[in-house]
């Protein structure tokens, strides 16, 4: 990988982690609200269920999540395993897919 | 401090990234979905959701430090920000605690 | 306080082990002393490095009970807990024997991140001017007095779990010299230390901030050179 790449990947890094940033703000006060006011699993999905406002809101997150886990794990495989190299980065390639893809059936799931 | 902090940040971030695909999936199947929230009662499942909100909050605390540490010129105060992190993790557990018990 | 310090050193290459001292007490007393005396009284075989002993020049800087630290300027009062001391040459570093690291890879990775200055003027040129007060120059100067001694480098967990990474005391310096207006070459200096195993490495655990006996902040340094080579890529200009 060129260092512009890693560069332009560093950057990336940072910029979906302020974007998560206040997402996981927005999801963690939404969690306790929802475990203190005791909210069901109906009643939570009553409120996202045809709301754009949600589903726009998660979309972001999920592809987010699909930018920033991959590239936090590449040091982690660096530093803690040795995994350097083409390998990695395909390997890395397809779990931001999968994040990707999964995280987008989950949005609908809720959505729909 | 600034090391433990970094070591718990690389771990949450890793127990997040293994977690994740679980969750999406989860979500993503919502005909179970009341069957999987049933078993969500489970004493044993609350305690390992008050550790993933934890975790959560302990990744994304440590994240503004180091976005704060890299974007924003340098001051002495930046090296506390380590326990103020943590400070932040463990408060969110907290709220998370009460409102679940 | 005991009269006798037992004193643990390193002895050997890579592969060795702890061979235990006791050395007498004295009032005031460093590090340095302490193995001084060991190399002069106890055992002549003791290899290590000192030079300026007044907290100059970085040479006598090794592990004490597990902290790199500079010898000379380390009381032993301060670092002996219950008359217990432990030596050991530099971390992150080859040992060449007993306390002396082999420094020349931490110079190497300088290189690297082009820490070296090149003018773009000759003596036919006018002087550059620089403000002091200005920005840059504030920058530069709140980085420029590291004297190279190893510690940061000895320090840093990146170093320790990325061998290609280029470390602490490299960047500062190279951050020192992208502040510099007179430096000609910094178009190239943005790419050398681009890249995971330049700044982009570092993860501010703050080690190399910690230990800096100058107290410096090579964390700031490499900061902003992220800062600048963010900037330089989004550009297209790395």
């Amino acid at each position: 990988m060129s260092r512009r790449t890693e560069t332009l990947l560093w950057v990336a890094q940072r910029a979906s982690a302020a974007v998560l940033a206040v997402c996981v703000l927005a999801h963690l006060a939404t969690i306790i609200y929802a475990v203190q006011s005791g909210l069901t699993g109906a009643e939570i999905l009553a409120r996202t269920r045809g709301n754009v406002a949600w589903f726009a809101f998660y979309t972001v997150f999920v592809l987010a999540v699909a930018v920033h886990a991959p590239i936090g794990l590449k040091a982690v495989l660096a530093e803690w395993l040795g995994w350097r190299g083409r390998a990695r980065d395909f390997a890395l390639i397809a779990f931001a897919v999968l994040l990707a893809g999964i995280g987008m059936q989950a949005v609908f799931g809720v959505f729909a | 401090m600034s090391r433990a902090l970094a070591l718990a940040h690389r771990l949450s971030g890793i127990a997040l990234a293994l977690f994740l695909p679980a969750h999406f999936y989860v979500l993503s199947r919502t005909l179970q979905l009341d069957a999987f929230l049933a078993w969500t009662e489970q004493p044993a499942v609350k305690l390992a959701e008050w550790g993933l909100v934890t975790l959560l909050a302990l990744h994304l605390a440590g994240g503004l430090r180091v976005l704060a540490l890299e974007f924003l010129p340098w001051r002495d105060w930046h090296k506390s920000l380590a326990a103020a992190a943590a400070g932040f993790a463990v408060a969110a557990g907290l709220a998370f605690a009460l409102g679940a018990i | 306080m005991s009269a006798v310090l037992k004193v643990r050193v390193w002895r050997g290459g890579a592969r060795g082990a702890y061979r235990e001292y006791e050395v007498p007490r004295r009032e005031s007393q460093t590090v340095l002393d302490v193995v001084t005396h060991i190399q002069r009284a106890l055992d002549p075989t003791l290899a290590y490095r000192y030079a300026c002993r007044v907290g100059m020049c970085g040479s006598c800087a090794m592990t004490v009970n597990g902290a790199p630290r500079w010898t000379c300027r380390t009381h032993v009062d301060k670092v002996a807990q219950d008359g217990r001391l432990s030596v050991a040459p530099l971390k992150n570093l080859p040992v060449i024997r007993d306390l002396v690291a082999d420094m020349r890879e931490f110079f190497d990775k300088w290189a690297r991140a082009q820490g070296q200055f090149k003018g773009g003027r000759t003596r036919a040129d006018d002087f550059e001017r620089i403000a002091p007060g200005s920005e840059a120059r504030r920058r530069a100067d709140a980085a420029i007095e590291c004297i190279g001694c190893g510690v940061c480098y000895a320090a840093c967990d990146v170093v320790a779990a990325n061998p290609g990474y280029l470390g602490p005391a490299a960047l500062n310096r190279a951050w020192t010299l992208v502040n510099d207006a007179r430096d000609a070459t910094n178009a190239e200096r943005l790419r050398a230390v681009a890249g995971d195993d330049a700044s982009l490495a570092c993860h501010t655990h703050l080690s190399c901030t910690e230990r800096c006996p100058k107290a410096l902040s090579p964390t700031a340094g490499i900061a902003g050179l992220k800062r600048a080579v963010s900037r330089a890529a989004l550009r297209g200009e790395l």
